[in-house]
C-alpha cells in the first residue's frame, strides 16, 4: 500500500507485520520514532502478543534481547551512536551465542564532540562484532530489508543490523509501498529456534569454552557469515517476487557495467551519487556507482566482479579510521587484489555535513583527471584546521578544539580576550 | 555435673536431628528426590559457600515450581566452576551471557515467557556480589523498578573471588583483598559507607526481599519457596563463605557464616513491599572478634599488634545492625 510516511513510522509498521514478541527499547536519537511507534502498537493491542520493555540502558536493551531470543521469542530493538557503543559487549555476546536478534541502527556520529547527526561511525565501530550489517539507501529499502532481516537472522541463527541513515532516512517523509500482512506472513515463517531455554529439555547456553574448541566455535560463526553471502541474494529474490519489486542482493550497480570510474559507497548517499553520475555521464564521463548493501559479511567476490573493468575506484565513506583513513576502502582494496585500478578514498559527510551533487561532481571530476589525493576529506575547511594547529603551536594551554573551532567560525561568541 | 539442654535451633525445639522432624519441616537437601539442580562434578573449591548456597536455593526453587524453572547466570565463580567446557553441572535450562547483565537477561526470559503465555515457567537470575552489587547494579535496579517477574539471588562472598580476590562494593571494612592489601598505616579495605543492596532493593518497594546465610539451609530454602509463591521482582541476598578469599578453613564454612549472623554483622531478615517484615533473631550474641579471628583476611587486626580501634569500629557496625533491625 502506497503511503507518504516518515521513514521511522514506515519501518515500525513493517516491523509490526513481522510479529516481534519482545521489544526492549531505550531512547536515543535518531531511532526513537521507530520504538515510539512500536510501543503505541503494543499498548493499543494492535501488535500482540508482544512485550515492550522500557529498559534502563542500551546495555540492558541488548541483554533483555539476549534472554528473550534464547527463550524462543522473535526479538527486535533499535539504537544509534553512543547507544550502540554502550551495548557493544552484549552485541558480541548475542552473535557469539547465535541469537537471531534484529536491530535497526539509525546511523549517527560518535562523540566527542557530541553530535546527533548522521554518519557511519557507530555501525563501523561494530564491524567485527559478528552481526550481519545491511545498509539501506532509501526508506523503501529500509522497510523491505527489515522483513528480509528476520528471515535471514533466523535461518542462520545470527543477529542482523539494518543500518539506515539517521535523520536523512529516519525522519524523511517519502512515498513508501508498505507490504501487506499476507505478503510478510508468506515470506516469513514462525521462528523455530535452534537452541531454546525450555524446562522440558534443559540445556546450558553460554558455557565457557577454552582453547580446545574456541577456534572451532568462532569458525562456525564465520561459516554462517559466508553462507549469508549466498542466502542474502536468494532471499532477496524471494522477497522481491512476493512484494513485486526488485530487491538488491549483497550489492547494487548503477550505470557501472561499462564505467571507467566507479564510485563505491554505503547507504543513502548513493542517491546523491547516482545524480552526480547522471550529470557526469551527461558530460560524457564514463562513470558509474556500486552500492554495497551487505558490509558484513563483505561480498568480496561480487565486489571484485563489479569493479573488474574499472580503471579507477572512488570509495566514499561516512566514517574515519583515525590514523588510517578509510574503513570500507580496506575491504574494497582487498577485493581488488592484483588489479591495476587506482583507488581513492573520500571521507565525507561526517557528523551530518551535507554531501551535495555539486560537491560530488567536483570531486569526481578531479578523480577522473587523477588529480585527487589518495585520501581526500570532502569540503574540509583547511583554513580552520590550520588556525587551530597554529594556536596549538603558539600556546601550551590552547583549549578545547571544538570550542576554538566554533569560535573561529562565529558559532560561539568570542570570550574575554 | 552441670548440664545444659541442647537446643535444635532450626525448629526452635530441643529435639536434635533432622530425621526426627515432620517431613514437611525437613531440609529439602535431606530428600533423596530433590532435583539436584547443580550436580556433582563442578569445580568449586573445597568448602565453597557459593556452591552450597546455589544448590540449596535452586533445588528449593525447582521444588516450588515443579521443575518449571529457567536460570540466567552472571559471569563469576558460579558460572565458571559449573560449566567448564564440555561439561555442565546444571540440570535446568541455564543461560550465561555476561558479567553485568544477568538481571536484564532474566527480564528478557520473563518477557518472552509472558509473550508466549507460558506463565507456569519461572525465572531466576543469579550472580556473585561483583555481578550484582557492582557491575550488574544498573540492570538489577531496572529489573526491580519494572517489577519484572524474576527472582534474583546474589551469592555474596564479599569480593571478586573468580579473578583472584579483589575488592568489590560488598567488601567489608578492614578486609584484606589483593587490591586492598594489609599494608600501610590503614591496612585492608577502607571504612566507607558500604553498599547495602537488600536496602536498595527495599527502596524499590519490590514485593519480596530477604537475606540469608549459607549456615542455615532450611531458612534459605523457606525464603526461596516464599519468593516463588509471589509474582514480580524478588531479591534474596545470601552470604556465602569463601575459604579462598576469606582465608578461612574449608571446614569452617558454616561456622563462619553462622558467626556473621550471630555477631550482628550480617542481619538476616525479610521485607515485603519495601517494609521490614521479619528478622532472624540472634540466638547467642558473639563479639565480632570471634568472627574476625577465623579469617585470614582480618589477620592484620590481631598480628603483629592487636588493632583495638579497628575491631571496635567493626563491633560498632554490628551493634548498629542489632539496633536497627532489632536482632536481639
Amino acid at each position: 500500500m502506497l503511503e507518504q510516511i516518515e521513514g521511522s513510522r514506515a519501518v515500525a509498521r513493517a516491523l509490526a507485520l513481522c510479529r516481534p514478541e519482545v521489544i526492549p527499547a531505550y531512547p536515543i536519537s535518531p531511532q526513537t520514532h521507530i520504538v515510539e511507534a512500536l510501543s503505541a502498537m503494543v499498548k493499543s493491542g494492535e501488535l500482540a502478543p508482544c512485550e515492550f520493555v522500557n529498559v534502563e540502558s542500551e546495555f540492558a536493551a541488548m541483554s533483555v534481547a539476549i534472554g528473550a531470543s534464547a527463550t524462543g521469542a522473535r526479538t527486535y530493538t533499535a539504537t544509534a551512536s553512543q547507544g550502540l557503543l554502550y551495548m557493544a559487549e552484549a552485541l558480541y555476546n548475542a552473535s557469539g551465542l547465535g541469537l537471531p536478534v534484529v536491530m535497526t541502527v539509525a546511523n549517527r556520529a560518535i562523540g566527542a564532540p557530541i553530535n546527533i547527526w548522521n554518519d557511519h561511525s557507530d555501525s563501523m565501530s561494530q564491524r567485527d562484532s559478528g552481526w550481519i550489517q545491511l545498509y539501506v539507501e532509501s526508506n523503501q529499502e529500509a522497510v523491505d530489508t527489515h522483513v528480509l532481516a528476520f528471515r535471514l537472522a533466523e535461518e542462520l541463527s545470527l543477529p542482523v543490523m539494518v543500518c539506515m541513515d539517521g535523520f536523512i532516512l529516519t525522519h524523511a517523509f517519502e512515498r513508501v509501498d508498505l507490504p501487506s500482512a499476507e505478503q510478510v506472513d508468506s515470506f516469513l515463517p514462525a521462528y523455530e529456534p535452534r537452541q531454546l531455554l525450555d524446562p522440558a529439555d534443559p540445556v546450558s547456553i553460554g558455557a565457557m569454552v577454552g582453547p580446545e574448541a574456541f577456534t572451532e566455535v568462532k569458525y562456525l560463526a564465520h561459516v554462517k557469515h559466508l553462507q549469508a553471502l549466498d542466502l542474502i541474494p536468494e532471499l532477496s529474490e524471494q522477497l522481491g517476487a512476493e512484494l513485486g519489486r526488485t530487491q538488491h542482493g549483497v550489492l547494487r550497480r548503477y550505470r557501472s557495467e561499462d564505467a571507467e570510474t566507479i564510485v563505491v559507497a554505503l547507504g543513502s548517499v548513493l542517491g546523491t551519487i547516482e545524480d552526480a553520475v547522471d550529470q557526469l555521464r551527461g558530460q560524457g564521463v564514463s562513470i558509474g556507482a556500486v552500492g554495497i548493501k551487505a558490509f558484513r559479511p563483505f561480498p568480496t567476490e561480487d565486489v571484485r566482479e563489479a569493479l573488474a573493468r574499472a580503471a579507477r575506484v572512488v570509495v566514499i565513506e561516512k566514517a574515519l579510521a583515525l590514523g588510517v583513513g578509510g574503513i570500507l576502502v580496506q575491504d574494497v582494496r582487498n577485493s581488488l587484489a592484483g588489479s591495476r585500478a587506482g583507488i581513492y578514498t573520500v571521507i565525507a559527510g561526517l557528523g551530518g555535513r551535507p554531501i551535495t551533487t555539486e560537491g560530488l561532481c567536483g570531486l569526481l571530476t578531479a578523480a577522473v583527471a587523477d588529480t585527487l589525493e589518495a585520501t581526500t576529506f570532502l569540503d574540509l575547511n583547511s583554513d580552520l584546521v590550520e588556525r587551530e594547529l597554529a594556536r596549538a603551536r603558539a600556546t601550551r594551554r590552547s583549549g578545547p578544539h571544538a570550542e576554538n573551532l566554533l569560535r573561529d567560525i562565529g558559532v560561539v561568541a568570542a570570550g574575554p580576550v | 555435673m552441670a548440664t545444659r539442654p541442647i537446643k535444635f535451633y532450626q525448629v526452635g525445639s530441643h529435639a536434635a536431628g533432622n530425621r526426627l522432624l515432620d517431613p514437611s519441616l525437613r531440609s529439602l537437601q535431606s530428600d533423596p528426590n530433590r532435583s539436584n539442580a547443580i550436580t556433582k562434578g563442578h569445580r568449586a573449591c573445597q568448602g565453597c559457600g557459593e556452591a552450597l548456597g546455589a544448590r540449596y536455593a535452586i533445588d528449593a526453587a525447582m521444588r516450588a515450581t515443579g521443575g518449571q524453572l529457567i536460570a540466567a547466570n552472571a559471569t563469576g565463580c558460579l558460572e565458571v566452576f559449573s560449566t567448564p567446557y564440555p561439561e555442565s553441572s546444571w540440570q535446568l535450562p541455564w543461560l550465561h551471557s555476561l558479567f553485568g547483565n544477568a538481571p536484564a537477561v532474566a527480564s528478557g526470559i520473563a518477557a518472552a515467557l509472558k509473550a508466549k503465555g507460558r506463565s507456569e515457567v519461572r525465572v531466576i537470575g543469579q550472580g556473585g556480589d561483583g555481578g550484582t552489587v557492582d557491575i550488574g547494579m544498573a540492570c538489577l535496579s531496572g529489573m526491580f523498578e519494572r517489577n519484572d517477574d524474576v527472582l534474583y539471588i546474589c551469592y555474596d562472598n564479599e569480593a571478586y573471588m573468580n579473578t583472584g580476590v579483589q575488592r568489590s562494593g560488598s567488601t567489608p571494612p578492614a578486609a584484606r583483598t589483593m587490591t586492598t592489601q594489609a599494608v600501610g598505616p590503614q591496612p585492608g579495605n577502607p571504612f566507607g559507607q558500604g553498599k547495602n543492596v537488600p536496602q536498595i532493593a527495599m527502596a524499590h518497594e519490590i514485593p519480596y526481599v530477604a537475606t540469608a546465610t549459607v549456615a542455615e539451609p532450611r531458612d534459605l530454602e523457606a525464603k526461596v519457596e516464599q519468593a516463588m509463591s509471589i509474582r514480580g521482582a524478588r531479591y534474596i541476598h545470601v552470604l556465602v563463605t569463601c575459604p579462598l578469599g576469606w582465608a578461612s578453613a574449608s571446614g569452617d564454612t558454616i561456622k563462619v557464616a553462622r558467626l556473621a549472623k550471630e555477631t550482628g554483622l550480617f542481619p538476616v531478615f525479610e521485607a515485603r513491599d519495601g517494609v521490614l517484615s521479619a528478622v532472624s533473631k540472634i540466638r547467642r550474641q558473639e563479639p565480632v572478634e570471634e568472627y574476625l579471628a577465623l579469617q585470614g583476611r582480618y589477620r592484620h587486626l590481631f598480628k603483629p599488634t592487636r588493632q583495638e580501634d579497628v575491631i571496635a569500629r567493626i563491633q560498632a557496625r554490628a551493634d548498629r545492625n542489632i539496633e536497627r533491625y532489632g536482632l536481639l
